[in-house]
C-alpha cells in the first residue's frame, strides 16, 4: 500500500494542477518572485549591520511553501522551522511586517520579540516560526489535534528540515500521529544537509528519508521540488488523506538552498562544491523551471516576467524602507507580551508578582 | 459547610468539574484513562467523560506534551498529566522553547493555555531519577505559572484556577500528599477556585516565620506544634501555594511581624525558591530581620534511594526545630 511514486509523471495536467487559471498561476509565479526579492533585500541589509542574529535563506526552496501553501483553504493550518520567511509570505503576511521583524522594530509581525525565526500569523492560520530543530513537530501535531477535537475541518502542514527527521520529538510526533489518526502532514524539506552535514553523514539513509514513515504504518511519498506542480499534486494527494481520512502523511520534497545554513555559514561551498550550486541554479531551480513552463504555456511573457522581478525588487526596498524608519521598541515593551494576564486588566493580573526586576 | 477528602480526591473533584464546565477541556497523558491514572488521581473520570475527554499517551512525553501545546494554541485547553514531575527532562525543550516562549516570541499573537500536572517529589523510595524537584527550576522561566498545593482544599481550587488560566501553568503535587486528608468547601457553597499567586497564612504565630511550600508546609506546621510545646516558641506558618507568581508582599508581611525567618524547601540549596524568596526578603526587608535567614532544604546531593535515611535528606519536622533552635 505504501510507496514512493515510480515514475514521472505529466503534473501539469494533475486534477489540482489543471484547474488553475492563467491568472492564478501568474500569482504562483509572483509569489515566489517575491519570496526571491524579499530574501535578496534582506541578505543586502542583514550585511549591512541592519539585523541581529541569524539569516537562514529560503531561497532555492521557495516552490515548497508556495506549492504547498497555495492548496490551504480557510480551514488548514501551517508551521514551521527557523527557515519561514518563505512560509510567511506564501501565507499572505505583508513584506513589511517581516522585514520590520527581522530589523527588531515594534511594526514587525512578532513586534521584535522574535526575529527572522520566530514569524507569526495566527490570523492566517499560520503558527510560526520555531527556532528548535525538530521542536515545532509536536506542535504541528497538537494542532491538526485541534482540529478534530473542535470538531473542525482542515488539517495541518507542518514543515521540517532534512535534519529533523533525526530528532526524537519527530518520531514521538509520527507515532502519535498515526496512533490517533491526526490529519497533519508533515512536509520535510530536504535541501542536502543538516546546517553543515550532508544527509550521508547525517542521517542513516537509503536514498530517502519519508520512508522512515513505513516504520510508523503512514503513507509517504518523494516530490521533485523543482516542478511546483509535482509540489501541488502529491500535496494535495496528502491534504485530501488528512482532511477526508484524518491520516498522516510523510512529504519529503527534494529541494536545494543557494546559501548555507545561515549566513553565519560562510563555509558552505567548502562542505558542497561550486559546481553543485550551480548545476541547481542553471537546471533545477524552481523558479526558473516554472517561469520556462509558463512562457511555454503561453501564461508568462518577457515583458510580464520583468515586470513582476521589478515590483517585487520595488517592494522589497520599501518593506525595507519602512523597517529602518520603524520606531524600535522601549524598554517597557520587554516586559509586555510575557503573561497574558499582565497585558490584559483582569482582578487576577493584580495578584501575586510576576516579574522580580529592581 | 465543608467535607473531609483527600487530596487525591480533591484534585479528580477539581479535574471532573472543569471537565463539565469547559467542553475544550481535555486530559490527557501516560495511563490517565483505563488505568485510572498512576497514582489514582483520575480514578474513574475515564468511564464518565469517555475516549474524547480523558486520554491515554504513549509514554512520549515530548510528543504529548508538544501536542498539548500545540493544541492549547488553537483553543483547547488541555491538562497534561506526568506521571512523574521527574520526566520533564524528556519533554524540556518543549515545556521551556515552546510553551514558555510562544507568547512572547510571537508579540502576543499565540497563547498557550495549557496546564502540566503531577507528582514532583521526594521521600517515595524510587532514588536519584525519580525524585527531583523541579518547581525552582522551571519557575526561572519567565512566560510559566508554578504552583505547588499543600493541602486538599487549595488542590482543587488552585487546579481549577490553572485549567481557566490563560497560560501554561505547571502543577506540582506530591505523591506522598495524595491520600492526606482534609476539609474542602461543599460543592453546594460555589466554585471553590484558590487564584494563582495568592500566599496562604497556614498558622498564626509572632515569634519566627517559616516559609514553605508543598510538603514542606506540613513539616513546618508539625515542628511549629513542637515549637510550641516544648520551647515556648510561637511560630507562624506561610505557604506560597503559587511559586510564580508569587506573593511577595505576604512574604514581607510575615517577615516584618516575626523578624525572624526559616524558609522550608524540599529543592536542593542552590538556587531554587528558597533562594529568591531569601534574597527578596534581603532586598525588600533587610531592617526588619533580627537575625540571619535560615534555610531546611534536602541534603545537596542526588536523592539517596535508601529508606533509612532518605527521609534525613529531606526537610523534616526535627530538622526545621534544629534550625530555629540554633537560630537563638
Amino acid at each position: 500500500m505504501i510507496s514512493a511514486s515510480p515514475t514521472p509523471l505529466d503534473f501539469a495536467s494533475s486534477p489540482i494542477n489543471q484547474s488553475l487559471t492563467p491568472q492564478r498561476k501568474i500569482e504562483l509565479y509572483t509569489q515566489m518572485v517575491r519570496i526571491r526579492r524579499f530574501e535578496q533585500a534582506a541578505l543586502k541589509f542583514y550585511n549591512a549591520g541592519k539585523m541581529a542574529g541569524f539569516l537562514h535563506l529560503y531561497i532555492g526552496q521557495e516552490s515548497v511553501a508556495v506549492g504547498t501553501i497555495s492548496l490551504g483553504g480557510a480551514d488548514d493550518h501551517f508551521i514551521t522551522a527557523y527557515r519561514d520567511h518563505g512560509h510567511a509570505l506564501a501565507v499572505g503576511m505583508g513584506m513589511n511586517e517581516c522585514m520590520a521583524e527581522m530589523f527588531g522594530k515594534q511594526t514587525g509581525c512578532s513586534k521584535g520579540k522574535g526575529g527572522s525565526m520566530h514569524f507569526f500569523a495566527p490570523d492566517k492560520n499560520f503558527w510560526g516560526g520555531h527556532g528548535i530543530v525538530a521542536g515545532q513537530t509536536p506542535l504541528g501535531l497538537g494542532l491538526a489535534y485541534g482540529l478534530k477535537y473542535l470538531g473542525r475541518e482542515g488539517c495541518c502542514l507542518c514543515y521540517l528540515g532534512d535534519g529533523a527527521v533525526n530528532q526524537g520529538a519527530f518520531h514521538e510526533s509520527l507515532n502519535i500521529a498515526a496512533l490517533f489518526g491526526i490529519p497533519v502532514v508533515y512536509v520535510i524539506e530536504n535541501n542536502g544537509y543538516s546546517m553543515g552535514t550532508s544527509q550521508k553523514r547525517s542521517s542513516a539513509y537509503n536514498g530517502c528519508l519519508a520512508q522512515r514513515a513505513e516504520a510508523y504504518g503512514i503513507e509517504w511519498d518523494v516530490v521533485n521540488g523543482s516542478d511546483v506542480y509535482e509540489v501541488r499534486a502529491k500535496a494535495h494527494i496528502a491534504m485530501e488523506r488528512a482532511r477526508k481520512e484524518h491520516k498522516p502523511t510523510v512529504l519529503e520534497i527534494d529541494t536545494y538552498r543557494y546559501y548555507g545554513h545561515s549566513v553565519a555559514d560562510a563555509n558552505h561551498k567548502k562542505y558542497r562544491t561550486p559546481e553543485e550550486i550551480e548545476n541547481y541554479k542553471n537546471n533545477h531551480d524552481p523558479i526558473m523551471v516554472f517561469e520556462r513552463k509558463l512562457l511555454e504555456e503561453g501564461v508568462l511573457n518577457d515583458d510580464l516576467v520583468k515586470s513582476i522581478n521589478d515590483a517585487a525588487k520595488t517592494e522589497a526596498a520599501a518593506s525595507a524602507k519602512f523597517a529602518e524608519e520603524s520606531p524600535a521598541p522601549t524598554i517597557a515593551d520587554i516586559s509586555t507580551d510575557v503573561y497574558w494576564e499582565s497585558d490584559n486588566n483582569t482582578p487576577a493580573s493584580q495578584i501575586g508578582q510576576h516579574f522580580f526586576n529592581d | 459547610m465543608s467535607r473531609i477528602l483527600t487530596y487525591r480526591e480533591a484534585l479528580r473533584e477539581g479535574l471532573d468539574e472543569e471537565l463539565a464546565r469547559d467542553p475544550n477541556v481535555v486530559l490527557m497523558g501516560e495511563e490517565v484513562a483505563q488505568y485510572n491514572g498512576a497514582y489514582k488521581v483520575t480514578e474513574g473520570l475515564w468511564n464518565k467523560w469517555g475516549d474524547k475527554r480523558i486520554v491515554d499517551t504513549p509514554i512520549s512525553e515530548a510528543g504529548f506534551i508538544g501536542m498539548g501545546i500545540g493544541a492549547s494554541m488553537l483553543g483547547v485547553r488541555p491538562v497534561m498529566e506526568l506521571m512523574f514531575w521527574s520526566f520533564h527532562s524528556v519533554a524540556f525543550d518543549q515545556l521551556v522553547s515552546n510553551a514558555a516562549c510562544v507568547r512572547y516570541m510571537s508579540g502576543g499573537l499565540c497563547n498557550c493555555p495549557i496546564v502540566v500536572r503531577g507528582p514532583a517529589n521526594g521521600g517515595t523510595g524510587v532514588g536519584a531519577t525519580h525524585s527531583h524537584i523541579p518547581e525552582g527550576m522551571f519557575a526561572a522561566f519567565p512566560g510559566l505559572k508554578v504552583c505547588v498545593p499543600a493541602t486538599p482544599a487549595d488542590a482543587k481550587g488552585l487546579i481549577k484556577a490553572a485549567i481557566r488560566d490563560n497560560d501554561p501553568v505547571y502543577f506540582m503535587e506530591n505523591t506522598l500528599l495524595y491520600g492526606t486528608t482534609g476539609e474542602v468547601p461543599d460543592v453546594a457553597d460555589g466554585d471553590h477556585v484558590v487564584p494563582l499567586g495568592v500566599a496562604d497564612v497556614k498558622r498564626e504565630g509572632s515569634d519566627i516565620s517559616l516559609i514553605a511550600h508543598g510538603r514542606s508546609v506540613i513539616h513546618s506546621l508539625a515542628a511549629a506544634e513542637i515549637l510550641q510545646s516544648e520551647h515556648g516558641i510561637n511560630a507562624e506558618v506561610l505557604d506560597l501555594r503559587s511559586i510564580r507568581p508569587l506573593d511577595v508582599d505576604a512574604i514581607l508581611k510575615t517577615v516584618r511581624k516575626t523578624n525572624r525567618v526559616v524558609l522550608v524547601d524540599e529543592s536542593k540549596p542552590f538556587g531554587g525558591v528558597s533562594a529568591m524568596v531569601a534574597m527578596l526578603i534581603q532586598e525588600q526587608a533587610f531592617d526588619y530581620l533580627d537575625a540571619p535567614i535560615k534555610r531546611v532544604c534536602s541534603i545537596d546531593a542526588p536523592a539517596i534511594y535508601s529508606p533509612h535515611i532518605e527521609h534525613e535528606q529531606l526537610p523534616n519536622p526535627r530538622r526545621i526545630v534544629e534550625k530555629v533552635l540554633g537560630m537563638r
